[in-house]
């Protein structure tokens, strides 16, 4: 060779090696802003494949992720593979060790035939031409693997090649396994939202037990806590409360008794007007509830004060400690109207449930006195939307029954009750102190 | 639109796809679906023009492999027609006019 041809052939040479470096540093480039893009998974997946095979120019691959619970390599990105490629490929304890001390590191098929992976998907690796399979270990585990076809040049691949398979499949690797991560945290975040979720239902079934338990104790006024608690709940509701606020509201009207529990049966359930020290007794119920709710770790931090102060009235006329408006716990107002409108409209061992108008009328003469007025407000409004078929739920005609919501004249009721009070307070200014 | 055909003659069965620029996965991804298209039409002959065609990255590479499979598995023709040196030297270096016809 001559000295002119030498020197051509070796820029020629140089120059294809350049160019070389710098369409699979493109690719590089390219993988790396890939891997660490929000983009979808499996796109990212199909999106590095394509890069890998297009840096080297290799006819056909794919891309696997492996499942450590199955102990098998799922295909995540394929090309030219064909459809009768498996979509998922076992993997023995011998391969597994195999690919972990393999690393990153392809391994040439037509030389592994001693691997049970190799000798099982013989056939569907020599049907698509698959040379290389190249592990992907990340922090010492397994993650993945690559399965790559022959290249377009028809050429071995070269130690160069093999560096750029490895680099790039460390890439795809990292991909995989902040996958698998993100997939691990979604799993703990699941179970632990599903574990929550049991806490609450047994806090509810308890909360319930507790209120029937209550009720047992008084034969008139059964089911009364229930009651409370529903239209504590529809209270909160037509306040505008969030879903937690609302349900708090409907613990605090469940347990709101629970103080009765230890008040002798005979003084709940007299059949006449109870005297002043059947009275006193029977007036430290809502003292001992808080008592007994203080201790418990409730999600809704009112629950125990909806007890103390369910008794007590804006004039300060109220009991146990004849708190004024703003110093009565907001929940315990809610629970007081609900408490106070169960019963005025149940029967009770000395008298029978009050029509409807006597009852509204009540409402609106002691609006603002016994109870807060937003609050009686927002209980007619959500009886008035039930009857004006405002709203779907039929929750007060389960509560009243069918009868007593079918009063005469009880929508026109409602809106006079409506109009005629204030939507706040007019005690507010009241000094307690 | 980034890719267009045309039927050069009904009897040869012969079409022509036209590269788009940039040759991206998108617009790759569109010229590989319309290639299949035309083969599983029954063309013989597929032309891939890159007269607008700038830049062809790996992807536009990973994607043309893709294009000469499919052809091959018809038993098609494939030529790339109007290609810019840089792109044949780079198609050259990779080994892609082993297996296709650069015109």
């Amino acid at each position: 060779m001559k000295i002119q041809d030498f020197k051509s052939t070796n820029f020629r040479q140089m120059t294809e090696a350049k160019s070389k470096l710098i369409h699979t540093f493109g690719a590089l480039a390219e993988l790396g802003q890939e891997v660490a893009s929000r983009n979808d998974f499996h796109e990212t997946m199909r999106t590095s494949l394509h890069l890998l095979l297009g840096s080297l120019a290799i006819m056909r691959g794919g891309v696997a992720r492996y499942s450590r619970f199955e102990h098998s390599m799922q295909l995540v990105a394929a090309r030219a593979l064909g459809d009768e490629f498996p979509l998922a490929m076992s993997l023995v304890q011998e391969d597994e060790r195999q690919f972990l001390a393999n690393g990153l590191v392809p391994i040439e098929v037509s030389q592994a035939s001693v691997l049970p992976f190799v000798q099982v998907y013989d056939r569907s690796l020599s049907r698509t031409w698959i040379e290389l399979v190249v592990p992907l270990v990340i922090r010492d585990e397994m993650v993945g693997m690559l399965l790559l076809g022959e290249k377009a040049s028809g050429e071995p691949y070269s130690s160069y090649d093999r560096d750029i398979i490895a680099s790039m499949g460390r890439h795809i690797g990292v991909a995989i396994a902040q996958r698998n991560l993100l997939a691990d945290l979604e799993r703990k975040a699941d179970e632990n939202r599903k574990l929550y979720d049991n806490l609450k239902t047994t806090y509810k079934d308890t909360v319930r037990a507790f209120a029937a338990a209550i009720d047992c104790k008084d034969r008139y006024t059964e089911g009364h806590s229930v009651r409370v608690g529903k239209y504590s709940e529809i209270i909160g509701q037509e306040l505008g409360w969030g879903d937690n606020e609302v349900e708090g509201a409907a613990v605090a009207g469940y347990l709101h008794d629970v103080g009765k529990l230890t008040v002798e049966r005979k003084i709940i359930n007299a059949p006449y007007r109870i005297n002043a020290k059947e009275s006193a007794e029977l007036n430290r119920h809502p003292a001992i509830g808080y008592e007994i709710l203080l201790p418990i770790h409730h999600p809704f931090a009112d629950v125990p004060l909806a007890a103390k102060y369910h008794h007590e009235r804006l004039d300060g006329r109220g009991y146990p400690d004849g708190l004024y408006d703003r110093n009565i716990p907001y929940i315990a107002k809610v629970v007081n109207l609900a408490d106070s409108f169960d019963a005025m409209t149940t029967d009770r061992p000395y008298k029978r449930r009050r029509p409807a108008g006597e009852v509204f009328d009540d409402l609106q003469r002691n609006s603002g006195k016994q109870f807060a007025p937003e609050i009686v407000n927002a209980f007619c409004r959500g009886m008035l939307k039930e009857l004006t078929g405002e709203t779907k739920d039929k929750r007060f005609r389960r509560l009243l029954g069918r009868e007593y919501m079918e009063t005469e004249g009880l929508v026109p009721m409602l809106r006079r009750a409506l109009n005629g009070m204030s939507p706040t307070s007019p005690l507010t200014f009241i000094n307690s102190d | 639109m980034i890719t267009e055909t045309e039927t050069v003659n009904a009897e040869e069965k012969s079409a022509v796809v036209f590269a788009s620029d940039y040759l991206n996965k998108l617009s790759g991804e569109q010229i590989e679906g319309e290639c299949r298209r035309r083969l599983a039409e029954g063309c013989t002959k597929l032309v891939v023009n890159f007269s607008r065609t700038e830049i062809v990255n790996s992807i536009g590479v990973s994607i043309l492999l893709g294009v000469i499979d499919s052809a091959r598995g018809t038993g098609a023709k494939v030529v790339f027609s109007d290609v810019k040196q840089e792109t044949v030297e780079l198609f050259e270096m990779l080994g892609l006019t082993k297996h296709v016809t650069i015109a």
